[in-house]
């Protein structure tokens, strides 16, 4: 079966749907880092599928933008969950409520 | 001279700085020369700047000598600028001609006083605040020596400030005062806001050309009456002025009786035209209010003990004779009376710091009598005052008073029956206290016991440092008449209204006004009345206090000034003080609580909010997938966009 747009959808809004299941449901920085990727990459393929359905550009053009942001986010993010990781070891996403009201 | 006019107050301020940096090196009796000497360096100035004057023609009298830009606020220009026009040079002449003099006196008064350099200092300061008053070129200027003025009355009313009496009479003075500076402020704004300017020129000029409605004129000029009211001790704010005596002697001749207290008049003066523009009940306002207190000040002084406040109240009473000038449109007249005024009050204040001086700070004139034989000259020069005041011709109070009963009865004739008793009355009470201080026997050796400090007590004359302004002062009220002479048959034509023709370009013209009236065409009986009552005064008083024909009458409630000052202290004190507690009551329950009832009010829902904040990234992404999902609901399912 060929696949279609259609079925290119389902599949992105499955994976945003497991990245933002996990990002509530788990309390490992990292895995949630994953999940937030997972999310990004779903909103991702809509781009590039809705983009090959149109035979327009731009979805693409938006998708390189997103990555290129993602990337630099990653670099930023994962330092900091790094430097988290290296002074409280163990530490879960709850134990860092220090801002809290 | 008149290129250098802003000598006349600069010399003054050198000497006010002189002493306030060397004050204590100099010492007694350096300061006060160095004073003295200021003082009359500016008298020589403005003597110079009178012939200047005097040798213009008539229309370009007027010399404005502009120093630096004061406010420059877009279209709010004011200058720092002096005004040299014959009123001013008027005023200046006798404010630092008499202020020279009560300088001199003050040198031999204040002898032996431990703060005596700063007593000149303050003397000195007064004169430069008086001066700016005087020379300003607008409202902004007179302003600033009027308030500098009233914070030197402030401080010398109360310069023996350990004496509860002094310091509180000084507080008094300085808030009656407030009131009268609101006023004066307000009328500059409305001036402002009328004009667009607040220099003289361009606020009488639009008065003139009629630019200035008539119901902006009657609002300034009301208002500048508020001021004068309490800078001139006119009803209902004189109280403060009685007990102003607190201060030294010198203090209250020079300033409130020659000098200060006459600001309210030279500024409704300055400022003639605008009264002119205005609705006709404000001149009436002033003329009855000038009236009503020179008859009620008058009936107080009857039964005064106090030397001084004999004199004090007679002040208050003679002021009201010059607003009397000033509401029937007498401007001559009253800057004629300002002038003798000057010279007889200041002549009998001095006298009675002689007095004082001499009976070692007795004040009570039921202690003195009989002084005349241990202080002649003294006794001498205040005579001449007393029967100046009394308006006996040809001293310097008759012609002055004359002329002014004379308008008052072109206008109204109850204001002239109400001056005419008035002046029956100051001869009167004057006589009275010429009697019991010099005449009679003297009663001050049945007190001697208290004054045992001294040994056997005996008053003494004063020095001669002190007699010679008495003596000049006493020349000055025999003669002062002279600068404005009426129009009699006798008297030759160069000799009248010299001050009248003099102050022409600022005043509008004198004697025009109530030509052709009947009270014109009978200033000869006029004057012979004026005559006639003062030498009724004078005869009653001699009946009762010299020869003892009748029992004195001075009812206790005239005694305290017919209550009036108890009554407003018990109303400031019950009801007033209750009507401000509640005023402050809803200023801080309504209006400060509307400010602090916002403040508390965003904390109180602020302390709520920040509960959401719970710190858990899991909570945050919980409410952002909760969001989208509300509004895919909402736009899916109930909008049904797909």
């Amino acid at each position: 079966m060929e696949p279609t747009t259609t079925s290119y959808l389902v599949l992105a809004a499955l994976l945003f749907g497991i990245g933002a299941t996990g990002l509530m449901i788990r309390r490992n920085p990292l895995v949630m880092f994953m999940c937030i990727e997972l999310m990004l990459n779903a909103v991702n393929l809509t781009f590039v599928a809705l983009a090959t359905r149109f035979s327009d550009i731009d979805g693409q053009t938006a998708v390189f933008f997103v990555m290129v942001v993602a990337a630099a986010e990653v670099v930023v993010g994962l330092g900091i969950i790094i430097s988290i990781m290296r002074r409280r070891p163990g530490a879960t996403v709850d134990d860092l409520a220090e801002l809290k009201g | 001279m008149l290129d250098v006019i802003w000598l006349v107050p600069a010399l003054p301020l050198v000497g006010f700085l002189a002493i306030l940096l060397f004050g204590r090196r100099l010492g007694e009796p350096g300061a006060g020369y160095v004073a003295a000497a200021a003082v009359l360096g500016a008298f020589v100035v403005t003597v110079g700047a009178f012939f200047d004057l005097l040798s213009l023609d008539e229309h370009h009298r007027e010399h404005v000598s502009v120093l630096f830009s004061w406010v420059p606020v877009s279209s709010l220009q004011i200058d720092m600028a002096l005004l040299a026009d014959p009123l001013s040079i008027t005023m200046a002449l006798f404010v630092t001609g008499i202020g020279f003099l009560i300088h001199l006196f003050a040198i031999g008064y204040m002898h032996g006083d431990p703060k005596f350099s700063k007593f000149f200092l303050y003397l000195n300061l007064f004169v430069l605040s008086m001066l700016m008053l005087v020379l300003g070129e607008n409202l902004l200027v007179t302003f600033l020596g009027w308030e500098g003025v009233g914070a030197c009355s402030y401080f010398l009313i109360s310069f023996w400030h350990t004496r509860e009496s002094a310091a509180t009479a000084g507080k008094k003075a300085f808030v009656t005062n407030r009131i009268g500076d609101w006023g004066v402020m307000l009328a500059m704004f409305l001036g402002f806001q009328a004009v667009g300017s607040v220099s003289y020129s361009a606020l009488n000029g639009a008065a003139e050309s009629g630019a200035l409605a008539s119901s902006t004129a009657t609002g300034i000029a009301l208002l500048l009456f508020v001021g004068a009211a309490g800078k001139s001790a006119q009803l209902p704010l004189y109280l403060w002025l009685p007990d102003a005596m607190e201060g030294p002697t010198p203090v209250s001749a020079l300033i409130h009786a020659a000098t200060m207290v006459t600001a309210g008049v030279f500024l409704m003066t300055r400022m003639n035209p605008v009264i002119a523009a205005s609705a006709d009940y404000a001149p009436q306002i002033i003329a009855w209010v000038g009236a009503l207190t020179a008859l009620f000040a008058a009936t107080i002084a009857v039964a005064q003990h106090d030397i001084k406040k004999v004199l004090a109240y007679s002040t208050v009473s003679q002021l009201g004779y010059m607003f009397l000038a000033v509401g029937t449109g007498a401007y001559v007249a009253a800057v004629f009376h300002m002038v003798t005024h000057a010279f007889f009050k200041a002549l009998m204040f001095l006298g009675s710091g002689s007095v004082i001086h001499g009976m070692h700070h007795e004040q009570d004139m039921r202690r003195m009598g009989a002084l005349r034989t241990v202080m002649p000259i003294t006794a001498g020069t205040f005579i001449i005052g007393w029967l100046a005041i009394a308006g006996v011709p040809p001293f310097a109070g008759f012609w002055s008073k004359d002329e002014i009963l004379l308008f008052t009865l072109a206008s109204s004739p109850v204001l002239y029956v109400i001056g005419l008793v008035t002046a029956v009355l100051t001869a009167f009470y004057m006589t009275r206290q010429v009697v019991m201080v010099f005449f009679g026997e003297a009663r001050w050796e049945s007190h001697a016991d208290d004054h045992g400090a001294h040994g056997e007590f005996r008053p003494h004359e004063s020095p001669p440092i002190m007699l010679f302004p008495l003596v000049v002062l006493a020349g000055l009220s025999v003669v002062g008449g002279v600068i404005q002479l009426p129009s009699f048959g006798i008297i030759p034509d160069g000799w009248r209204h010299r001050l009248e023709d003099w102050l022409h370009p600022v005043v509008e013209p004198g004697e025009a006004v109530i030509k052709g009236t009947a009270a014109y065409d009978a200033k000869s009986w006029l004057a012979l009345l004026a005559i006639a009552c003062a030498v009724l005064g004078i005869a009653a008083a001699i009946a009762v206090y010299a020869k003892g024909r009748a029992k004195p009458f001075e009812p206790e409630l005239l005694a305290r000034g017919w209550r009036y000052d108890e009554t407003v202290s018990a109303f400031m004190g019950g009801p007033g003080r209750r009507a401000f507690d509640a005023v402050a009551r809803f200023d801080s329950g309504v209006v400060d609580g509307a400010v602090t009832g916002t403040a508390s009010g965003v904390r109180s829902v602020a302390e709520r909010l920040r509960r959401g904040q719970t710190g858990f990234v899991r909570n945050y992404s919980a409410v952002v997938v909760a969001g989208v999902l509300g509004i895919l609901i909402w736009f899916v399912i109930i909008r049904g966009v797909l």
